[in-house]
């Protein structure tokens, strides 16, 4: 289980995150949701030390991340699928993924994930040699998500993974993120399309200008009069 | 010109330009990835002459032996100065750390002065390789064949670790997207002191030869050489490892076929980089291989 306790994060002075506590069961799907500017890349950011913590823990099992090296919290098992998709696109499909396990030294292993990964995005298959920068947006999605998937991730973190992507891409992302997640994969997905990231989740975080302001399993926050409200664009 | 004058002229050119590509993909491999001007990198090519100079005689070590380990050596200090003057600057202004490259490089040629003197030293190179081989009249001396060669295959070398190898993959990553480089568990400092040390090799390698076909070696000698080859960087498109061999190679040719061709013009012989550059930067200023340069984010 990853824990997150009391999570403050602060850019040049203006507060971001003010006191997040997570919890992310093994093999669940976790979402966190909230508007544009509330903190959740943020969390996510925080949680890989890639932005400075002012305080708060990260517990995984009974390892403290808290104060490891973004490197070495990969190696722990964790991985971000980062905001915007962030492929290389110097490097062709095939070296993008060799890259995402990095970590990983037996060459084996890395040839037969590679091919699972074929196996789940066959488009990906088909562009093994193409430069990433000239694949089209939401083949890019699919490197970034293949690729945070060859280190066999023990939790796998999604930042908007159907960003920008066509409806029927959006459908397939979702189906890729329930089959990951069936395969053993625990999940935590932050998505803008609220209902559908309620809708495949086990539990579910609101957060608000910094603030976790709900919980609950992800099936009663859809029918909850707030969320409805205020992120599924529904009328009381 | 007679033929074999200028079959002459051309193996010194080749042999020059192999040089300033050694000294060249220095500049380039570090700003790829760290978007700065090393501006010692001049400074190291003088060092790694000067360390096997005096390799040679305070150690009973072979000649190559020497060389090999001189070269190591150089890198080792480039990897160093690194860590030392760039790394703590890595999150400030970018005028920083150019600064911080700028007294780097002063504080060595001073500090060379100081320990290896300001007078001239003969640079001890084994007899055969300062030899004159003679081909068909046309009579070129063993090192400027042999200094291409050298190049060559340390340039095959340098293209298998950086398009084969995880690290080279790291690098080329790196060049692009720390942070997303971070996140695949990447060590970025690992990759980039291995790019320090894999360009400051070159440069002493290049140092070491240009001390053979040279003879000389002044505490100063990376000074022109430096300039010349972030030129030759520039010219074939900064961050692009082809461009910095091209760039090295017109330069190389150009000047030694200058003097050649237009011997009255040889006072101009350090000018023509300069010239050069300048009409490369009005005509293409991303250089010749260079793409367009995207600003990092
Ligand atoms: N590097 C930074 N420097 C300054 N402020 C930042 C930085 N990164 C984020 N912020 C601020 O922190 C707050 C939270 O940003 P964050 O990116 O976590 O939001 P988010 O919930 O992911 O939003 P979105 O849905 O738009 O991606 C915002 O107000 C943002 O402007
Ligand atoms: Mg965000």
């Amino acid at each position: 289980m990853l824990a997150i306790n009391d999570l403050h994060v602060s850019y040049g002075g203006i507060k971001a995150l003010r006191g997040i506590n997570l919890k992310i069961e093994e093999g669940q799907i976790v979402t966190l949701i909230g508007a544009n500017g509330a903190g959740k890349s943020s969390t996510l950011r925080a949680i890989m030390n890639l932005v400075k913590k002012e305080s708060g823990t990260i517990i995984y099992d009974d390892d403290d991340l808290t104060n490891l090296k973004t490197q070495e919290i990969v190696k722990k098992g964790i991985v971000l699928s980062p905001e915007g998709r962030r492929v290389f696109p110097n490097l062709t499909v095939e070296e993008n993924l060799i890259l995402g396990a990095y970590t990983i030294k037996d060459k084996a292993s890395i040839q037969n994930q590679m091919n699972k990964m074929f196996e789940l995005f066959p488009r990906l298959k088909e562009r093994e040699w193409q430069k990433a920068g000239t694949l089209s947006g939401g083949e890019q999605q699919m490197l970034a998500v293949a690729r945070a998937l060859m280190i066999k991730p023990k939790v796998l973190m999604l930042d908007e993974p159907s960003l920008g992507l066509a409806p029927l891409l959006v459908k397939d992302i979702f189906e890729i993120i329930k089959e990951i997640n069936r395969q053993g994969n625990t999940i935590l997905l932050i998505e803008q399309n609220a209902k559908k990231a309620l809708e495949v989740a086990h539990y579910g975080y609101v957060i608000e200008t910094g603030s976790i302001v709900l919980e609950g399993e992800g099936r009663s926050l859809l029918n909850n009069d707030k969320v409805k409200e205020a992120y599924l664009g529904e009328a009381k | 010109m007679s033929i074999q004058e200028f079959l002459q002229h051309l193996a010194n050119g080749t042999s020059l330009g192999s040089l300033y590509a050694l000294i060249a993909i220095g500049y380039t491999l570090v700003y790829g990835i760290l978007r700065l001007i090393n501006f010692a990198h001049g400074e190291i090519f003088m060092l790694g002459a000067y360390i096997a100079y005096y390799g040679i005689f305070f150690t009973p070590l072979p000649w190559w032996l020497v060389f090999i380990l001189a070269s190591v050596l150089t890198g080792l200090i480039g990897l160093l100065l690194e860590k030392i003057a760039y790394k703590p600057l890595r999150n400030s202004p970018r005028i920083t750390i150019l600064i911080s490259a700028i007294g780097a490089s002063f504080l060595f040629q001073n500090l060379g002065i100081l320990i290896f003197s300001g007078r001239p030293k003969a640079f001890p190179a084994p007899a055969f390789l300062n030899g004159v081989l003679n081909i068909g009249g046309v009579s070129v001396g063993t090192i400027s064949l042999i200094i291409p060669v050298v190049t060559i295959i340390l340039l095959v070398l340098l293209t298998f670790i950086i398009q084969k190898t995880k690290t080279g993959m790291a690098m080329r990553a790196l060049s692009k997207d720390y942070e997303a480089a971070s996140l695949m568990g990447i060590d970025i400092n690992k990759v980039i002191s291995f790019t320090f040390f894999i360009g400051s090799f070159l440069a002493a390698v290049g140092g070491i030869m240009w001390g053979i076909k040279y003879l000389q070696l002044v505490p100063h000698m990376g000074v022109m050489p430096g300039l010349k080859c972030f030129i030759a960087a520039v010219i074939g498109g900064i961050g692009n490892i082809t461009g910095a061999v091209i760039g090295g190679f017109i330069l190389g040719l150009g000047e030694i076929m200058l003097i050649a061709f237009l011997p009255t013009l040889t006072g101009y012989r350090d000018a023509f980089a300069f010239i050069l550059l300048i009409l490369i930067l009005l005509v293409k200023p991303t250089g010749l291989m260079g793409e367009k340069i995207a600003e990092k984010v």
